[in-house]
C-alpha cells in the first residue's frame, strides 16, 4: 500500500504538481521539509538581531525608518514560514524549543556581528541578495504552502537588497573614510555570504534526495555561482573590490571562477563557535521568556471574556 | 428554509499549488453537507481540485468603511517599495 502511495507521490512531483498538506507523503519528506522550513524561519527571526542593533543608531531618520520597515518584514517572513511548517503537523512550541536547544539551525551568516553602519549596507546587498537567489529558486519547491510563502516573501524582499546597495553606494561615493568603511564591510561579509549557500554539492548531506523530491530546485553550487556572477558588476559599479584574488571571468564556462571558501571557518560557525552564536541564542531565549507574561495575559483575558459571555 | 440551516462560505483551489479562493456561499445543515452542496453548485465544470467550507459566522472581517484609520499606519511608507531606491542603470535590475 505505502509503495503505491510512494509511486503516486513521486509521479505527482515528477509532473511538477505541488504536494498539499492533506496529501499522503513519505515520512522522510515531511521531516526533511520541517527541517528546511524551520531552519529558514529561524534564520528570518535571528536575522533581525544584527540589523535591529542599528535601528537606534541609523545615521538619518529616513534610514532609520527604512531599517525598521525591513526588520519588521523579516519578522513577518518568520511568521509565514513557521505557519508553513505547522501545516506539516508540528507545533510552534516544538520548533522554538528545537532552536533553543540547538537541535535546529539557522543561517550561519547571522552569527557575525554588524559592527559599523556600512555592515547594514553589506547585509542588505549581500545577505538579502544571497537569500533572494535562494528564495527565487524555492518559489518552485514541491510543497505548496512553502512555495506560496516564498512567492509572498520574494515580493517583499525586493526592497531589502536595494536599500542595502543604496547605503553602500552612498558610502562608496562619500569621503575617503566612508568609502573605506564600505570596502571593509564588503571584505568581512563577502565570504560568509558565499557560505550561506551551504557546502559543495559533493559534500551536502541532504542535496540529492532534496533534488529528487524537488524540495530544492537548484544545487548549492549552482545558486552560489549565480550569486557571484550577479555581484561582480554590482561591486564594480560603485568602485568596490570583491576580496578574492582568484575571482576571474571564465570565457569558456560563461561564469566567474572564484576562490575556495574557508570551510573550517564554516564548520566552526555551524558548530556554534562563530563570533555571536551564544549571544544570538541567549537573546532569543531571553526575548521569548520576557514575553511570556504577554502570552499568559492574552490567555487569561480570553478566559474572562468567555466567562462573561457564558454568564450573560 | 429550515431553521437549522447555516450559512457557509466556499473556497476553491482551482489547481494544485494555488491558494483556495473565495467563490461564494451557500446554506447547509452542517459542514459535510456544505461540502457536497459546494461540489454540486460551484464545481460542476471541474473548477477545482479541493474545496474548503467555513461557517460564515466564524469569519471575522475588517470593515471597508474603517479603511482610513485601519490602514493609516501603513500608508506613508513609500520606502517599503523597491522603486523608492534609485540605482545606476547598470545594476537597476537588482
Ligand atoms: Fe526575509
Ligand atoms: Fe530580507
Amino acid at each position: 500500500m505505502s509503495e503505491q502511495h510512494e509511486q503516486i507521490f513521486q509521479n505527482r512531483i515528477d509532473a511538477e504538481e505541488k504536494i498539499e498538506p492533506k496529501d499522503w507523503m513519505p515520512e522522510a519528506y515531511r521531516r526533511n521539509l520541517i527541517r528546511q522550513i524551520s531552519q529558514h524561519a529561524h534564520s528570518e527571526v535571528i536575522g533581525m538581531q544584527p540589523e535591529g542593533n542599528w535601528i537606534t543608531r541609523a545615521p538619518t531618520l529616513h534610514r532609520k525608518a527604512i531599517l525598521l520597515a525591513k526588520v519588521q518584514d523579516e519578522g513577518g517572513h518568520g511568521l509565514y514560514l513557521y505557519s508553513a511548517a505547522e501545516t506539516l503537523g508540528i507545533s510552534r512550541e516544538e520548533l522554538i524549543d528545537a532552536l533553543h536547544e540547538g537541535r535546529a539551525k539557522y543561517a550561519s551568516i547571522f552569527n557575525y556581528p554588524a559592527i559599523t553602519w556600512a555592515d547594514i549596507g553589506a547585509i542588505g546587498w549581500l545577505v538579502d541578495g544571497a537569500a533572494i537567489v535562494n528564495q527565487v529558486s524555492l518559489q518552485r519547491t514541491s510543497y505548496g504552502p512553502y512555495a506560496r510563502g516564498m512567492v509572498r516573501i520574494c515580493k517583499e524582499e525586493s526592497f531589502h537588497q536595494r536599500q542595502g546597495y543604496h547605503i553602500m553606494m552612498t558610502l562608496a561615493r562619500g569621503s575617503a573614510d566612508q568609502k573605506h568603511m564600505a570596502q571593509d564591510a564588503l571584505n568581512r561579509f563577502w565570504w560568509p555570504a558565499l557560505m550561506m549557500f551551504g557546502p559543495h554539492d559533493s559534500e551536502s548531506a541532504h542535496s540529492a534526495q532534496s533534488m529528487k523530491w524537488k524540495v530544492k530546485r537548484q544545487t548549492n553550487d549552482e545558486l552560489r555561482q549565480k550569486f557571484v556572477d550577479q555581484s561582480v558588476a554590482q561591486a564594480e559599479e560603485i568602485g568596490l573590490t570583491i576580496p578574492d584574488p582568484d575571482l576571474i571571468w571564465n570565457e569558456k564556462r560563461g561564469h566567474y571562477d572564484f576562490g575556495e571558501i574557508d570551510w573550517d571557518e564554516f564548520a566552526q560557525v555551524i558548530a556554534g563557535n562563530g563570533p555571536c552564536n551564544r549571544q544570538r541564542l541567549t537573546h532569543h531565549r531571553r526575548a521569548h521568556e520576557d514575553g511570556a507574561w504577554v502570552r499568559e495575559a492574552m490567555v487569561s483575558y480570553q478566559k474572562k471574556v468567555q466567562q462573561r459571555r457564558e454568564a450573560a | 428554509m429550515s431553521e437549522a440551516m447555516k450559512l457557509f462560505e466556499v473556497f476553491i483551489r482551482s489547481k494544485r499549488g494555488l491558494d483556495h479562493k473565495h467563490v461564494g456561499s451557500l446554506h447547509a445543515e452542517d459542514a459535510a453537507q456544505a461540502l457536497e452542496y459546494a461540489r454540486d453548485v460551484y464545481t460542476r465544470r471541474s473548477e477545482g481540485v479541493s474545496i474548503w467550507v467555513v461557517e460564515s459566522s466564524m469569519i471575522t472581517a475588517s470593515q471597508e468603511d474603517d479603511c482610513e484609520s485601519f490602514y493609516d499606519p501603513l500608508d506613508d511608507k513609500p520606502y517599503r517599495h523597491a522603486t523608492h531606491y534609485q540605482l545606476p542603470e547598470a545594476v537597476n535590475n537588482m
